[in-house]
């Protein structure tokens, strides 16, 4: 017992001195008081820059950084005032934000405050800013160096090269299954297939409108090379989100899959997997499918908004806790491996290679639109009968087109 | 009981029951009967760190008023009952005319949502609810066989199941059936098939869903039949005995008479319960071969865009499906209640 006691009285003084530094450095952001309140996700760099927004004197931050943030970030902002003064949020999940009308358009704080931010972070939006990104993410090819090079061949640059590397490596009996994806019915199926269609030169949508259009040859391809795909797999994938393919990867199961940037940090160190597998992770650029051009994977933002139903003293307190955040300040060598980040002065570490291919190879990001949350929800009901061999590819887009058609029609957006 | 007695006895309770039961019922269906705005878009320009792209997006303008002028949104009566994420009534007439025949009729009809939900949750209310029942008895008849000596730490072994928080119960379940898990591995051992997988195939996954179920609800089944053996009639027992009855006939002339009414009980609460399966197909991340109501409630809920006139619609329906499943039973009860005060 007294020892117990001497342990929890030593991490409290242990605490006491970590906690010293960050009051020494507390920095004057430009605006002296107000209420900081931030939810977000929950990974390292968002964490990073969280705990930066602490730093401001004189403001009083709290944060809620939770994997369920887009399950209370709207009502947590639809209050008046607002519990949450900022939302951190990505590509898809703003758009849910400004269909209700929650977050404020930072023009005018911009103006008074952000003159030093560059402008190829604010995120504009029918000329409002809307957010202000700081990093960027993106799926891309992750492969073992040492698999590829028992069976002589060199990183795939398409899925029809990826296809061939997976035979070659089963036909030489090193790994059964060693194709991994995060093919878990719901959200990241429904993704894979958003990142194959884009691949093969598919639109969601009749340019302009609401009116769905997948069901088509495009459709179809990308059906049919994700099938080729899970022939490869563990039997288990419909049940493999990006946690599982993870750790599949870290239990030196797999040797090719397609993962997110913000994930590798995670498989290419030295905790959770023999030596052999994270020595050999490599991240290369996004595979093209088809024949096409456009990779078969779509970018992402991630960035922060102010809310709407709070005070301009809270407002402008949100913004500069932020923009100091998100500003060069943040930048040291603990933070700069934690994501590509949007921020002057960032150097890209070899984990990061991923992403900045997938940009400079010219991805699409994925569509900003009101109803795409509709039809991936569709999409991730729907394809699994499909790979399960229940019905045809035709039947199965037919499916995700009246799945989608109902639920927009019940929204408002066809009439 | 004078009534005027009788309506302050029960007056709290009622209050409570309109409070926390019917008025939410009430919205629940006020909200199925209307549906969001119908929203104005229009093309922007939307300019991102990966560069500008022209876009559609919601008026918030022009929203905001249709949204002040009818805060409830716009009536729509039954069109979300009927649609075909629902009762999709038009597309079974549709799939009537195209079918070649019954088979593929009926193939045709699971394939919409709300059926082959339907399909699977009635499938595990019909399986689960028997046997959970069934095992809870044989459970109470052994336990109450025993010594007393060992009674009290068997009915503790016997509860674990209902104990255990139902996700973290599956999720055990689950890890143990993966490819990579115990169960999973050993079955295949046993079939001599590498690449069978129980989460991979809908029969399996269908018994496995309802294998979990029969485990997690047999104690509660144990437990009330465990404390109505313990009111059997002694005399009656021994008079059969000395009848020459054999340990079968009296659980069957006997036993099982003076338990109907807790089996009643039960078969209400269960079939109730098992219509609304829903923490197994989560944590077993079925969604790909079962679906049930409730996960299509969770899932329009759950969605970066919510859809709470289908949740509500959905909603209905399932208390409506409960009722025609309990009507059998509340009739039954009703009529042996009404003989017993004539």
């Amino acid at each position: 017992m007294t020892i117990s006691v001497r342990g929890l009285a030593l991490s409290a003084l242990l605490g006491a001195t970590a906690l010293t530094p960050t009051i020494a450095l507390a920095a004057d952001c430009g605006v002296a008081a107000g209420r900081v309140s931030i939810v977000g996700n929950e990974f390292p760099a968002i964490q990073s820059v969280a705990a930066k927004a602490g730093e401001c004197a004189g403001l009083t931050v709290s944060t809620n950084l939770t994997a369920d943030h887009q399950k209370i970030n709207l009502p947590g902002m639809q209050g008046n005032p607002a519990e949450y003064t900022s939302a951190i949020i990505g590509t898809s999940s703003i758009v849910a934000l400004m269909k209700e009308d929650v977050i404020r358009p930072l023009d005018d704080l911009v103006a008074a405050y952000g003159q030093d931010i560059p402008p190829q972070q604010l995120i504009t939006i029918d000329g409002q800013v809307k957010a202000v990104a700081f990093m960027a993410n993106s799926q891309h090819l992750v492969y073992r160096k040492d698999v590829l090079e028992q069976v002589g061949l060199e990183p795939p640059k398409t899925y029809e090269e990826l296809l061939a590397a997976a035979e070659a490596i089963r036909a030489a009996g090193i790994m059964q299954n060693p194709v991994g994806g995060a093919y878990a019915a719901g959200w990241n199926l429904a993704q894979e297939f958003v990142n194959m269609y884009i691949g093969m030169g598919g639109a969601f949508f009749e340019p302009g409108t609401p009116n769905v259009s997948v069901n088509n040859a495009q459709g179809v391809a990308a059906l049919e090379m994700m099938k080729a795909l899970t022939a490869y797999m563990n039997p288990d994938y419909l049940t493999h989100d990006s946690n599982a393919t993870s750790a599949e990867w870290e239990a030196g199961n797999v040797a090719l899959m397609n993962m997110w940037g913000s994930r590798t940090g995670v498989l290419m160190d030295t905790e959770g997997s023999a030596p052999e597998v994270h020595t050999n992770t490599m991240v290369g650029a996004p595979l093209t499918v088809g024949g096409g051009t456009t990779p078969a994977t779509t970018l992402w933002w991630d960035g922060w908004t102010v809310a709407r139903n709070i005070s301009d003293e809270d407002a402008a307190a949100t913004f500069v806790a932020l923009k100091t955040a998100t500003s060069p300040a943040l930048l040291n060598d603990t933070t700069m491996g934690q994501a590509v980040w949007m921020i002057e002065g960032y150097q890209p570490a070899p984990v990061n290679q991923g992403v900045m291919e997938t940009m400079a190879m010219g991805a699409q990001p994925y569509p900003m639109l009101p109803y795409m949350g509709l039809l991936h929800t569709a999409l991730g009901d729907n394809i699994a009968d499909f790979l399960t061999g229940k019905e045809d590819a035709a039947t199965t887009l037919a499916d995700v087109e009246a799945a989608y058609t109902a639920a927009a029609r019940e929204k408002g957006f066809i009439q | 009981m004078k009534h005027r007695t009788f309506l302050w006895f029960i007056l709290p309770s009622a209050t409570a029951m309109v409070l926390f039961i019917a008025l939410p019922i009430l919205s629940v269906l006020i909200q199925s009967v209307f549906a969001p705005h119908e929203q104005v878009v229009r093309e922007v320009e939307n300019c991102t760190v990966f560069g500008c792209t022209m876009t559609t997006m919601v008026d918030q303008e022009a929203t905001r008023a249709l949204r002040e002028a009818e805060p409830l949104g716009r009536f729509v009566g039954f069109g979300i009952y009927t649609d075909r994420n629902h009762l999709a009534t038009s597309e079974i007439g549709a799939q009537w005319a195209a079918s070649t025949g019954i088979g593929d009729f009926v193939n045709r009809l699971l394939n919409l949502p709300f059926y082959g939900a339907l399909a699977f949750t009635l499938t595990y209310t019909a399986l689960v609810t028997p046997l959970s029942i069934a095992f809870g008895f044989v459970i109470a008849l052994s336990v109450n066989a025993l010594p007393r000596l060992f009674r009290g730490p068997m009915i503790f072994v016997s509860l674990l199941p209902m104990i255990v928080t139902p996700l973290v119960g599956a999720l055990i379940l689950f890890w143990m059936v993966d490819a990579r898990g115990i169960l999973g591995a050993a079955l295949q051992a046993v079939a001599g098939d590498p690449t069978l997988s129980v989460l991979a195939s809908t029969p399996l996954m269908w018994t496995m869903l309802i294998v979990y179920g029969v485990w997690s609800s047999a104690p509660f089944a144990f437990v009330v039949y465990y404390a109505g053996l313990q009111t059997v009639p002694q005399d009656t027992l021994e008079s059969a005995m000395i009848d020459g009855a054999t340990r079968w006939h009296r659980i069957r002339y006997v036993v099982l008479p003076h338990l109907l009414p807790l089996t009643t009980f039960m078969a209400l609460i269960k079939i109730m319960d098992n219509f609304r399966v829903f923490e197994p197909i989560v944590s077993f991340n079925a969604a790909a071969h079962a679906q049930s109501l409730s996960y299509f409630i969770y899932s329009d809920l759950g969605g970066e865009t919510r859809l709470l006139s289908s949740a509500a619609a959905t909603s209905v329906l399932t208390i409506l499906g409960v009722v025609v499943l309990l009507s059998p039973v509340l009739v039954r009860t009703w009529r042996s209640f009404g003989r017993g005060v004539a």
